[in-house]
């Protein structure tokens, strides 16, 4: 066979494939559903994890200060172990099973569970951010009369963002990453597209590759928007 | 407008304030000195309750501020506060840093706090500096800016807690001076340092505290000249006599 030939199968094959893969069926509308569902779960988790992540990290931190959030800051202490220390597909699985039993948009289920378990990363990463506020940021703030809460939103919160987003940043890609086991419940996000799709037509290599391209695409993304952020934010160091 | 009566404060088994007692009248301008580890900062901090006190009070205008039921957060409106590290907010301008309190605390509406906020840096003439950031100011702006942010809620009583020894030697006068004219205004205050010249030409009262007790309170004139304690000599020839 002459070299020319040889090339013309490999297109062929290629092609026939690629129309395998995306266009019979409408397949590549599995694809869009799956990104669509990725992209949700991973963005409202996100809003979820950074609001209990804040709060979570603001009881511990001020309960040093206030007897009355004892209760309260054992309470965060055992879900941030316990979430910790589960592996988030369990937490899925439970949430779905015996928390959510009613519930028909899965979606929901899966924005819940992995908003609730995001938020225990940040959390931590939120408390470490809180702590590396010099003391005297807080001494200054209630020496001018405002009280804790106002010191803390007002000054420590906007420094401690600012020092903890680097590591927001790569939380938040795990995230992204961690929803590829969301299809274990029954709920089309984009691995689980990529699987039913190689499950349809015998074929790994397409599905498989562009679901990656996809994440890809998606994290890159992210660090971009992370890295402009810490760009706006920074204007107060600049000399 | 202040009295402080036996108040001690433990850090843990560390026993710093052992039953202190003085007062601070109007217009009085009191400046506490002493060896390092003497408790004259813990004691300047227990005043505006940045620690809490062991045992004793401290009444602030006839009212017992170590009583749980008094809002600390309203006192601490009317006692500035200005910090060996300045403690300026990195992250706001200038004019932020010193409107920021009079804006939140809904005391003052914006127009009228930056207004007031440009008075002040006139007064310490860094107009100029209103939009920068902190970082880009040096060590003697830096604290001149926390005096007026403190000025800017207009405080009865500003408390400073050796506010030039962060400097850089030919940044301590700047500073001195603004404090200076402070005084010269009226204002009532009280001072940590080791300035012992400044303590010299602005105190009305000198105090001298050693392993958490005052030992000495007298004017400045008979305090520098004939110290009455061995640890007030000791001290003092150590301050003052050195090259």
């Amino acid at each position: 066979m002459e070299l020319t030939d040889k090339l013309n199968i490999i297109i062929e094959e290629f092609t026939r494939s690629f129309t395998k893969t995306f266009i019979v069926e409408g397949r590549y509308k599995l694809f869009i559903t799956g990104i669509k569902n990725t992209i949700t779960i991973a963005f409202f988790a996100t809003i979820i994890g950074i609001i209990i992540g804040l709060f979570v990290a603001i009881i511990r931190y001020s309960s040093k200060n206030n007897r009355k959030l004892f209760l309260l800051d054992k309470i965060c202490s055992i879900y941030v172990s316990v979430i910790r220390g589960t592996p988030v597909l369990v937490q899925l699985l439970i949430m779905y099973y015996t928390v959510f039993v009613n519930m028909d948009n899965t979606i929901i289920v899966g924005i819940v569970t992995f908003g609730v378990n995001s938020g225990a990363y940040v959390a931590e990463i939120a408390r470490a951010g809180i702590e590396s506020v010099d003391k005297g940021q807080m001494e200054a703030g209630l020496s001018l009369g405002l009280n804790r809460r106002q010191a803390m939103f007002f000054i420590i919160l906007p420094q401690a963002v600012k020092n903890i987003l680097p590591a927001l940043g790569n939380e938040f890609i795990a995230l992204l990453k961690e929803t590829s086991v969301v299809g274990s419940i029954p709920l089309i996000d984009l691995t689980k597209a990529g699987d039913i799709v190689r499950s349809r037509t015998y074929e790994a290599f397409f599905p498989l590759y562009s679901v990656a391209v996809c994440y890809l695409i998606l994290v890159l993304g992210l660090g971009a928007l992370q890295k402009k952020l810490e760009r706006r934010l920074s204007y107060s160091d600049r000399n | 407008m202040i009295e402080i009566n036996n108040l001690n404060k433990n850090f843990g088994n560390n026993h710093v304030l052992k039953n202190v007692s003085t007062t601070v009248k109007k217009g009085e301008k009191v400046v506490i000195v002493g060896p390092s580890g003497s408790g004259k900062s813990t004691l300047l901090r227990c005043i505006n309750l940045l620690e809490t006190p062991t045992s004793g009070s401290i009444f602030f205008e006839g009212r017992d501020i170590t009583d749980k039921k008094c809002n600390i957060d309203i006192i601490r409106q009317k006692m500035g506060m200005v910090f060996q590290h300045f403690n300026l907010f990195p992250h706001l301008t200038v004019l932020e840093n010193i409107t920021l309190a009079p804006i939140k605390l809904n005391l003052q509406k914006k127009e009228e706090a930056e207004k007031n906020a440009m008075e002040l840096l006139d007064k310490i003439g860094l107009v100029e500096k209103k939009d920068e950031y902190p970082l880009k100011l040096s060590g003697g702006q830096k604290q001149r800016i926390a005096i007026v942010r403190s000025l800017a809620m207009k405080p009865e009583i500003m408390l400073f807690d050796e506010p030039t020894s962060a400097l850089d030697p030919e940044m301590i006068g700047e500073v001195l001076k603004l404090i200076k004219e402070l005084a010269e205004e009226g204002m009532t205050m009280v001072v940590v340092t080791h300035e012992m010249s400044f303590a010299k030409s602005v105190a009305n009262r000198v105090i001298f505290m050693d392993e958490g007790e005052i030992l000495e309170e007298n004017n400045p004139g008979d305090f520098f000249a004939e110290p009455a304690h061995e640890r007030t000599k000791e001290f003092l020839s150590k301050i003052l006599y050195r090259i």
